[in-house]
């Protein structure tokens, strides 16, 4: 066995995994090398070996998704909320724009994998359009505004600290559409915002575009699977725990309809 | 409500609390004590939102004067706005509502009643203008906001805000987007703030019988109008319910609440039917046998508008009908899933809903952790010379293929360069001010000609407002000196300027004085009047 030969083959992997489109089902050579990960003990080593140099994490190998990877803190692969939320306007806080997007992403994967069974299934295929992602956020505000009056507390937002307005408020105000004047989706909206998160995470070979039905409708792919059930949801959920914010899960998951309240 | 187990969240002991916390308390002092001393407050409060909501239709009034593109005083804004909520109110049923051109076909003949003689297009424009303002276009939420204080319980003063829309701008499907009343709106053109939509519908039916039987139909259409977006108003709570449960029925209690629900909608709908029914036959009866023509169109009118309101209730009825038969189809789609095999986490309860009930400042780690691990990695584009080179020579993408016609976009003017330097004003301030004895204009014209060929113009205008100078205001605002001007009848000999050799000085404002008619109080109010005339005179340029 050649050390150099194998090193330069766990770097061609990596390099795969960097190309999120490409799957091992249609590239042999990709494939060989995903084999030859599962088999073999000391290539898989070698092949974490050259990702942490780079300052990537593998989260899994398989024929499936191929090489699934994530950027580790201060890499030069990291993808940063600030890039990411930068075109949008200044004028409106940071932080409401971020909180905003990020509620997106999370809404889109809430969708995608109902169910903690569905996260957990390997065969699972989940479904997203953009009109569901709005829908399924602004139910849950309303759910949120519900038990906020039950609660009989004044919840309206102090006027002098906007920081202290909840999530869901920010996106319960901001309009799910606005006519433009060239009847293009307005950018601000929740539903431009949406159909922007749904374009990258399918540039980001997460999703796959079948339809424009619903305002855009897209399937999962395994590597997001992956990369929700590995990496993200435990990222954000021990961030929530720092925040002494803890919910405990049933096996039937929570999204759903509540009845209204307001009839 | 259904408890969901998965969504609730208690704070953890102590042991990690950090150095968050006292954003958490700020919260908790907000929230906390339902009831108490708020109970008195959430009246008045009621009542602020309720007048906060009538705002934007005053606002409409207060700013038409200075539309810049017609002499709009002619026309009755809040009126105008008030039927374009009609509009909208009476345009949505189940599915759609009406989009912005109709609702502005709809408008025109409401506004060209109010100014015959202007033309249609202004019409247009005007109707345009309130649809926007009554959206709010141009904010990035598109809906106001309402700034109020309460008395908290432990007695300090808040400020809140209160946000709403009154026109809600929703997509369809298809991606076109059409116009919704909100709530709000629909409580401010009815009146009835904060009120049980339920009984509010039937105290607006006993009101009606009562007055046809009475004879007086003027105001039993009113009520039947009222009844009407009444019934709108009931139709959408019960869509919103509808779509939510077609969305998920997993967790809906298909046992007990919904039946329950739909029962009493029917009920209700068989109530309003009977109620509606009887109403229309008696009106029936009054149009036929009415002599008086006015009483009589009435009559008809109000036959239009029950007939409206039964037809809603039917598209009701069917609706509910319906939903049982999508509650089936949607439990044998959905229902049908094995026990989980291996732990995952909840991304919608364990995530989702607590990141959104989070305050916006702590929400933000949360949600970006998750984006930073969920968005995957991003290869970094490395320049080289040739891909440069091809990159900067690559023509650049046409956009109307991509995205169809860019507009043209309507650029306002940039604003006039101004005429006068900042250093020109600070010249011309000097020269004014430093007067202590009285100085003739023709004087200082001289001494400003000697420093820059165009302060002469801005000296001359300094005096020209100094001749009508508002002591009133200067007293007010506290001024210790003001520059004043007066004219002895001199005329003014100079080769650009026309008028009187006016004479200035700068007078010391004497506040205690000015309180009982003092040396401040100079200018008789006499006086006042034919100031304005020749103070314009000075500035007659011999051009």
């Amino acid at each position: 066995m050649s050390g150099v030969t194998d090193t330069e083959a766990a770097a061609r992997l990596i390099g795969f995994g960097l190309r999120p489109k490409q799957v091992p089902a249609r590239d042999t050579a990709y494939a060989d090398l995903v084999r030859k990960y599962q088999a073999d003990g000391q290539f898989k080593q070698l092949t974490h070996a050259v990702a942490a140099g780079l300052g990537l994490l593998v989260l899994e190998v398989n024929q499936q998704a191929g090489a699934v990877l994530a950027a580790g803190e201060e890499s030069a692969f990291e993808i940063k909320m600030d890039n990411y939320a930068r075109q949008s306007k200044i004028r409106e806080r940071r932080e409401t724009e971020k909180v905003m997007h990020g509620v997106i992403h999370l809404a889109t994967a809430a969708l995608a994998f109902p169910r903690p069974d569905d996260l957990a299934n390997d065969t699972y295929i989940g479904r997203v359009s953009v009109e569901q992602i709005d829908s399924v956020v602004r139910e849950a505000c309303r759910i949120l505004d519900e038990r906020a009056a039950q609660a009989e507390s004044n919840g309206d937002p102090l006027s002098d600290a906007p920081e202290l307005e909840q999530a869901w408020r920010v996106y319960a105000r901001r309009p799910a559409a606005a006519a433009t004047k060239d009847g293009r989706l307005a950018p601000d909206t929740t539903r431009g915002m949406i159909s922007r998160a749904l374009r990258f995470l399918a540039e980001q070979g997460f999703l796959v575009h079948i339809s424009s039905d619903r305002g855009g409708t897209y399937r999962t792919t395994p590597r997001y699977q992956i990369q929700v059930r590995e990496l993200a949801a435990d990222r954000a959920f021990g961030e929530l725990l720092d925040l002494d914010v803890v919910a405990v899960a049933d096996d039937v998951g929570t999204l759903r309809a509540d009845t209204s309240e307001t009839l | 409500m259904r408890e969901t187990a998965g969504a609730r969240h208690a704070p953890v002991a102590a042991a990690t609390t950090r150095g968050t916390l006292p954003l958490r308390a700020v919260r908790d002092d907000v929230t906390a004590h339902p009831g108490g001393a708020g109970a008195v407050d959430d009246g008045l409060a009621r009542r602020l939102k309720a007048l906060a909501c009538t705002a934007p239709l005053h606002d409409l009034d207060a700013r038409k004067s200075k539309l810049d593109w017609a002499d709009a005083g002619v026309y009755q804004m809040a009126e105008i706005a008030l039927h374009t909520i009609d509009q909208v109110t009476v345009a949505m049923d189940f599915d759609t509502g009406a989009d912005h051109e109709q609702i502005v076909q709809r408008l025109v003949p409401f506004v060209a009643a109010q100014a015959p003689s202007r033309p249609v297009g202004e019409h247009e424009r005007v109707a345009r203008w309130v649809l926007d303002n009554l959206i709010n276009v141009g904010t990035v939420d598109r809906g106001f906001r309402h700034v109020y204080g309460v008395v908290a319980d432990d007695g300090t003063y808040q400020r809140r805000a209160f946000d709403f829309k009154l026109l809600v701008e929703v997509a369809t499907p298809a991606g076109e987007v059409y116009l919704r009343a909100s709530d709000e709106a629909i409580n401010v053109l009815v009146g009835a703030l904060d009120t049980d939509v339920e009984s509010a519908q039937v105290a607006a039916e006993v009101k009606l019988e009562n007055l046809i039987t009475r004879g007086r139909l003027a105001d039993a259409k009113l009520a039947a109008e009222q009844a009407r977006y009444r019934t709108v108003q009931y139709g959408e709570t019960l869509r919103a319910m509808l779509e939510a449960t077609r969305r998920d029925v997993r967790a809906v209690d298909w046992e007990e609440t919904i039946p329950e629900l739909l029962d009493s909608a029917l009920a209700h709908i068989e109530s309003r039917f009977r109620a509606e029914n009887a109403i229309l036959r008696n009106i029936t009866a009054a149009r036929d046998e009415a002599e008086d023509l006015d009483h009589k169109r009435h009559a008809a009118e109000l036959v239009e508008i029950v007939s409206d309101c039964i037809t809603r209730h039917t598209q009701l009825q069917a609706r509910l009908q319906a939903a049982g038969a999508t509650f089936r189809a949607e439990q044998d789609r959905q229902e049908f899933s094995g026990p989980p095999r291996r732990g995952g986490v909840d991304l919608f309860g364990q995530l989702l809903v607590p990141a959104l009930d989070l305050p916006v400042a702590r929400a933000v780690g949360p949600v970006e952790a998750y984006f930073a691990a969920a968005g995957g990695v991003a290869v970094p584009g490395c320049a080289t010379l040739p891909s440069l080179v091809s990159m900067l020579l690559r023509p650049a993408p046409e956009r109307e293929t991509v995205v169809g016609e860019v507009p043209e976009p309507e650029l306002t003017p940039a604003e006039q360069p101004t005429r006068f330097t900042a250093e020109h004003a600070e010249q011309a301030d000097k020269l004014v001010a430093m007067q202590q004895r009285p100085v003739r204009l023709s004087d200082l014209l001289a001494q400003a000609r000697t420093i820059d060929a165009d302060l002469p113009l801005l000296v001359a205008l300094r005096a020209a407002h100094a001749y009508g100078a508002d002591v009133g205001t200067a007293v007010r605002q506290g001024e210790q000196a003001i520059v004043l001007a007066a004219d002895d009848g001199t005329p003014l000999a100079d080769e650009r300027f026309g008028g009187s050799d006016l004479l200035l000085a700068t007078v010391e404002v004497d506040a205690a004085g000015a309180s009982h008619g003092g040396p401040g109080q100079r200018q008789p109010r006499g006086e006042h009047e034919d100031q304005d005339q020749e103070s314009d005179a000075v500035l007659e340029e011999g051009k």
